[in-house]
């Protein structure tokens, strides 16, 4: 007879998903990130694929000029326009549209009602005061809020658990030098460096990945090196040393593995976190440019059209299920990760 | 009429029975002694007579004084306990509050239970301490309990247990955490304070022969159960049971190899001393001696034992001559020829393969992330990189198999093993590299006694098959007695004496040796310690 031996790694997600909150908001939060990422196929303005003049054409990847479909002019075509719309339903044409019929940044030039328009069946949501669909708008903002999160959360790990390592491991001066420079650097006023640079420099995605980088990792940095002290102190640790092992493979094989349940744990709400810092920012104007969809931008929006209520509330309730699901794996992922709970 | 009955009592955490269908009675008076192997319940069981177990359910019925225990409310017990039963606990550091004198925490109970003013407390507690056989009492009381020494601090845990007359004395392994002189003179002083004071008295503890010479009776727990119950004379003449058999043949024997005469020399130290530099103040530093000119040989086979107790500079003295120490060390080492005490620490990695080291805490010992594989063929994987996939998995294999464990503990992790089994693991691990010195820091002092056996046994065999050089420190002298050729005893960073184990185990020269065979002879056959002088501030 043979046991199956269960890794203290497959314990915790064992554990998790014995939290069914947290397992199922995982789910969805998965589900609904992938379906984000199919944004071009679920949201555009141009049909998938169409048939025309007995010749397939893929809108979504190409730019076909309106000459393509019998207009006049030489300028890309517009699937809206009511012309093309009807040069797709003659003899034998067709074109498949995807589900919402509008890109984040689609002018709807031939639309009936004045901008911000109510929720019809036309735009599922409504329009925004630039006359842009709200749906698509959630969604491409919801993808951006989320890729930008991730990569904030992978900086901001990865910056933290490596300062927190040198810093524990090495522990005496190296350590003491590094925390003067945290405290120094952790005063720096940051969002007045979110103006200054924003009023310098183009704002951008990039930019505001970098300067909320700058300063996003100490918090972690903190608890990995607090673990690091305490594992670089046990027997485990002297055993790789006395076998032979260089620093940076005891940090790697033996501390690392068993200094990484504040990383885990912090995951999902630095992940929170950082919508809600993008959101805010985009909120005050200092986020991305006004092209990029964004639910700050939206946000603010619906505060200056407080008549168009499907604005605010369709973004409040975006972003709220975001960050009630984040939530509640961060909730299950501590649970999981506490040795003191029995599977 | 006994004072406590305790009938068919079963605790039970979730699941998990833990004491199953304990009865036994203490008269008033009486020293009970209740011994057993870790895990086998005995601290459950005492805790229960103050109904001090979180979250367990109890069955069976408790009477002290008539009284049922299990029945009675919260408050009711809260008279109960401190009062008429009182507690003292294994490691007193962490059952005394630090942020509090000691003075401060005795008058607490006093002025808690008997409702006496401050001033009155003060005094009686100055009287509690004096009796303990602290000395300067008055100035103790004062004391945190950071600045007193682990015997003062039992002393002083004793202390506030008495502090109100209980009727009976519950002591939970009151004198594991304590060095073997000093578990003599509390053991003692129990057994005055008891006389004086006529209470009841019940130790727990896992060591059959340390209470042989305390206790009137003695029950042994294996496993929740309590196999056997008898008076101390009658249990150590004729035990019953077989499990009581194997807990009292578990002293040590001898299996020492010689060593043969043209054995070359394997590690030589000349005059190492180790400081450590301790903070006074903001800017100056002291240098604290924690070895102080160590001169010492060890032959290829050879075992050479290192005794003393807690804060001798065992440990330090075995790091440093494993270049592990962080302290700065003086002093040359030679080790298979070569001074390696001058090289850089890059430079003996390589020579590391050659020394090696078993911890004494197998739980902390073995990263708990790591496969028994990935553990084991670490040492190899660096050092015989030529091995290969399959080649390393058949060395750790047959280093497995060696310790006497199996094939299929590979793929496993360290926490599905027991304290005894990790050890062994731990063994392997050094044993895949072949070294020529291993370095024994306490292998056997964190496991239970039959387990020690087993381990102490596997080490003696390894050595007669590859004619391995220990190192091996421990304060445990039956250990040192059963394993080692010669034997150096420290105390104070100095070697105090030195020379082949029995010489120095039959006719010690130095009164501090003298004190320390004493104490474990007391430990050992219950013999009564000649002339032990009380312990100094």
């Amino acid at each position: 007879m043979t046991t199956l031996s269960v890794s203290p790694g497959r314990r915790i997600w064992l554990r998790f998903k014995e939290n069914r909150r947290g397992y199922w908001s995982l789910i969805l939060f998965c589900g609904l990130f992938g379906l984000s990422l199919m944004a071009e196929l679920l949201s555009n303005d141009k049909p998938l694929v169409a048939r025309y003049n007995g010749e397939l054409v893929f809108p979504v990847l190409h730019t076909y000029s309106e000459k393509t479909f019998g207009g006049d002019f030489d300028s890309p075509a517009d699937y809206l326009d009511p012309f093309i719309r009807d040069q797709f339903r003659k003899n034998g044409n067709w074109a498949i549209y995807p589900p919402n019929t509008y890109r984040f940044d689609t002018l709807n030039y031939f639309a009936t009602s004045p901008n911000p328009a109510p929720p019809s069946g036309e735009n599922w949501l409504g329009t925004d005061d630039r006359g842009r669909d709200v749906t698509a708008r959630l969604l491409y903002g919801f993808r951006v809020s989320v890729l930008f999160a991730l990569a904030l959360t992978f900086t901001g790990v990865l910056l933290g658990m490596v300062t927190g390592a040198v810093q524990g491991y090495f522990a005496g001066k190296t350590d003491l030098l590094f925390q003067r420079f945290m405290e120094i650097w952790s005063s720096m006023p940051e969002l007045y460096l979110l103006i200054i640079f924003a009023s310098i420099f183009e704002p951008s995605i990039s930019l505001l990945l970098i300067l909320l980088s700058l300063f996003g990792w100490m918090g972690l940095s903190d608890y990995v090196r607090a673990d690091f002290l305490r594992n670089r102190n046990l027997e485990y640790v002297q055993a790789g040393r006395a076998l032979g092992l260089s620093n940076a493979q005891i940090i790697w094989r033996h501390v690392l593995p068993n200094s990484l349940t504040p990383v885990v744990t912090f995951l999902p709400f630095r992940m929170s976190g950082a919508i809600l810092a993008l959101t805010s920012l985009d909120f005050l104007g200092l986020g991305v440019p006004p092209s990029t969809p964004s639910l700050g931008e939206l946000l603010a929006q619906g505060k200056n059209n407080l008549d168009a209520w499907w604005i605010a509330l369709s973004t409040f309730a975006v972003l709220t299920i975001t960050l009630l699901l984040l939530t509640n794996i961060g909730d299950a992922l501590r649970n999981a990760l506490d040795v003191r709970r029995k599977a | 009429m006994s004072l406590l009955e305790i009938q068919n009592l079963s605790v039970a955490f979730g699941a998990s029975t833990v004491v199953d269908d304990v009865s036994f009675t203490i008269a008033a008076g009486e020293k009970l002694a209740i011994v057993g192997e870790s895990g086998s319940g005995k601290t459950v069981t005492a805790l229960s007579l103050l109904r001090l177990n979180q979250d367990a359910r109890y069955a069976g019925r408790i009477e002290f004084e008539g009284q049922d225990i299990l029945t009675r409310s919260e408050a009711a017990m809260r008279a109960v306990r401190g009062k008429d039963v009182a507690m003292i606990f294994q490691e007193p550091m962490t059952a005394l509050n630090p942020l509090f004198t000691i003075g401060n925490q005795i008058a607490e109970v006093l002025m808690l239970h008997e409702g006496i003013g401050a001033k009155a407390a003060a005094l009686r507690t100055v009287e509690l301490l004096d009796k303990t056989g602290i000395p300067e009492p008055a100035r103790r009381a004062l004391s945190y309990p950071h600045q007193l020494s682990g015997g003062q601090r039992q002393r002083a845990m004793i202390a506030m247990a008495l502090a109100c007359k209980p009727k009976l004395l519950i002591a939970d392994e009151p004198t594991t955490a304590l060095d073997v002189t000093i578990q003599v003179q509390i053991l003692e002083l129990l057994n005055q304070l008891q006389r004086e004071e006529n209470m009841a008295v019940l130790i727990i503890s896992h060591d059959l022969n340390l209470v042989r010479h305390f206790a009137d009776r003695v029950g042994v727990m294996e496993q929740g159960r309590l196999v056997e119950i008898a008076p101390t004379a009658e249990l150590f003449a004729d035990p019953r049971q077989p499990y009581t058999r194997k807990l009292l043949a578990s002293r040590p024997q001898r299996r020492v190899n010689p060593v043969a005469s043209d054995a070359p020399l394997l590690l030589a130290a000349q005059q190492l001393s180790c400081a450590f530099q301790i903070r006074q103040g903001w800017f100056r530093k002291s240098p604290f001696v924690a070895v102080d000119d160590v001169t010492l040989t060890l032959q290829q086979g050879e075992t050479l034992g290192i005794v003393g107790e807690s804060g001798s500079g065992k440990s330090t003295l075995g790091m440093a001559l494993l270049r592990l120490s962080s302290a700065s060390v003086e002093g040359k080492i030679q080790f298979d020829g070569r001074p390696v005490s001058a090289m850089s620490s890059a430079a003996i990695r390589p020579l590391r393969a050659k020394m090696q080291v078993v911890f004494q805490d197998p739980f902390a010992s073995l990263s708990p992330r790591r496969t028994i594989e990935q553990i084991v063929g670490e040492g190899l994987a660096l050092h015989q990189p030529q091995l290969g996939a399959a080649g390393l998995r058949a060395a750790v294999l047959s280093g497995l198999l060696e310790v006497g464990l199996s094939a299929d503990m590979l793929s496993r992790y360290p926490h599905e093993f027991s304290g005894g089994q990790r050890q062994r693991i731990a063994i392997a691990r050094v044993l895949v590299l072949k070294p020529a010195l291993i370095l024994l820091d306490e292998p056997t002092s964190s496991l239970d006694v039959s387990v020690q056996q087993q381990v102490l046994l596997l080490l003696a065999e390894l050595q007669r098959k590859y004619g391995m050089a220990y190192l091996f420190i421990s304060h445990d002298l039956a250990v040192i007695r059963a394993m080692a050729h010669r034997v150096l005893v420290l105390k104070d960073g100095k070697v105090l004496e030195a020379g082949p184990t029995e010489a120095i185990l039959s006719h010690p020269s130095h009164p501090y040796t003298q004190r320390l065979l004493a104490a474990s002879a007391y430990a050992l056959d219950g013999r009564a310690a000649p002339g032990l002088p009380a312990e100094v501030a």
